[in-house]
């Protein structure tokens, strides 16, 4: 047979691409369970470290994520709670949920050890070179974060990366959303530089501006929403519990 | 089984006809995974894996290939290897797939792939050209390692993560060459090791 015919050479080429497209499609199938078990540990990671427990070994990480997130949550631009299925939160693709119109807001609510509730709102934005993303736990006065953490895809190894790295992110522990019951979420901006509208801030990054911008702006634009959410978890701090109010009426009546 | 030759396929690209060094093949991905040693030993083995079994398959079917359309039928073999040494990275080694990102399907364009394919693979049977992958991905792992080396050490003070400059030097002034992180870093460390090999070598000095 002629090698070097036409008809030769289409068939060769047909044959090798089904072939080659079959076997990829099936180890394709075969992994994908694997895979995908990877990418939600490894979100559960990102959001075990928010809340400084200590990433547990591989295997247990979905056990120990389960033992802290006690109800997860999805919230409406007034605060109400809309939906709390099992997982609601965790699965919301920040990816696709960028438009501020049909924004979900997700919510997860975890108790730590030592009792205390936190609320973990996880943030999407823009670095320098591709997207970066974080999870921000807040205290149950609805202002103080009590931990955060950042994630990216492809910033300048040394520089714009170092957002991922523990120094950076322990520095948003102990500072606020809200100046004076105004929502003014912390910046971060270059020593030297000072907020504008009196928010706290912290130390950008040297040598990566836009990565520490894109953290500021992040922070800002996905936190925005959750303002009414978070006022209520400051008015139910201020208050008792309205549950706790019903009760006493309840009793006067019945005297 | 290892005779004069398949030694030969086999050894020289370890020093005297190295991939990197004297080639100047695979110079992109060297810089790209050498901040730290764990991505730079993963690409490592990942090469020679792609490396190794493309070069048997295009030697098993060196006799059928059409020789119009043989880079296709090489880059098609080198990029579904490259594909399935990616999917079982995510699956098995997440970690280190995310940072190595892009440049475990950067393989596909490694020159030493297509360079080997085309130049051995091509005119050799399956064991020797077996022998030819491993050796060049050798090569290219051992630059790797000691490019990696020298940036992990002088750049984050670590060797496979793991803290070696103890904490007094930092006490007394020393700090990490953040320069070291960066690409240009690799590309000058690539530099002084040719110029090493070399002076060790005279016969690839060039007049």
């Amino acid at each position: 047979m002629n090698k070097n015919s036409n008809l030769y050479q289409i068939l060769y080429a047909a044959v090798m691409v089904l072939l080659v497209g079959t076997l990829l499609a099936f180890i394709y199938m075969a992994l994908k369970p694997k895979q995908n078990e990877n990418i939600a540990n490894d979100t559960r990671k990102q959001i075990l470290s928010a809340l400084h427990v200590a990433s547990p070994a591989e295997a247990q990480i979905k056990e120990t994520y389960e033992k802290y997130i006690v109800q997860d949550l999805l919230v409406d631009k007034d605060g109400n709670i809309i939906d709390s299925t099992h997982n609601v939160a965790f699965n919301v693709d920040m990816k696709k949920n960028v438009k501020l119109a049909e924004r979900q807001l997700p919510v997860m609510k975890c108790k730590l050890d030592d009792g205390s509730i936190k609320y973990v709102l996880p943030v999407y934005g823009a670095g320098l070179w591709g997207p970066i993303w974080g999870y921000i736990a807040v205290n149950d006065d609805g202002n103080t974060i009590y931990g955060a953490n950042f994630s990216h895809e492809g910033e300048t190894p040394g520089l714009g990366a170092r957002i991922a790295e523990q120094p950076f992110q322990d520095e948003f522990k102990d500072k606020h959303l809200f100046v004076d019951g105004e929502f003014k979420v912390v910046q971060v901006l270059k020593k030297g530089q000072k907020t504008t509208n009196g928010a706290e801030q912290i130390d950008a990054l040297t040598g990566a501006t836009i990565t520490s911008r894109g953290v500021s702006d992040m922070m800002a634009d996905c936190l925005a929403p959750y303002q009414a959410f978070l006022k209520k978890l400051q008015g139910a701090e201020a208050m008792p519990e309205p549950a706790a109010i019903e009760e006493i009426t309840d009793e006067n009546q019945t005297e | 089984m290892l005779s004069k030759k398949n030694k030969e396929a086999f050894f020289n690209p370890l020093s005297k006809d190295n991939p990197v060094l004297v080639q100047i093949l695979g110079i992109c991905s060297a810089l790209a995974v050498t901040a730290s040693l764990e991505p730079a030993i993963v690409m490592g083995i990942s090469v020679i894996c792609v490396l190794a079994f493309s070069n048997v398959i295009i030697s098993f079917l060196r006799k059928t290939v059409p020789t119009n359309i043989r880079i296709i039928v090489q880059l098609v073999v080198v990029a579904a290897l490259v594909i399935i040494v990616q999917q079982i990275l995510i699956a098995y080694n997440y970690d280190v797939s995310k940072k190595l990102s892009v440049f475990v399907g950067l393989i596909i364009t490694n020159c030493i792939l297509m360079g080997r394919l085309e130049a051995f693979a091509m005119h050799n049977s399956p064991w020797p050209s077996f022998l030819d992958g491993i050796g060049n991905g050798l090569g290219y792992t051992i630059v790797l390692l000691i490019v990696a080396f020298f940036r992990e050490l002088l750049g984050s003070g670590t060797l496979f993560g793991f803290r070696v400059i103890p904490q007094w030097c930092y006490d007394h002034g020393y700090m990490d060459n953040g320069l070291m992180i960066l690409p240009p870093m690799a590309l000058i460390t690539v530099g002084v090791i040719i110029w090493v090999h070399r002076s060790r070598n005279k016969e690839l000095q060039e007049n």
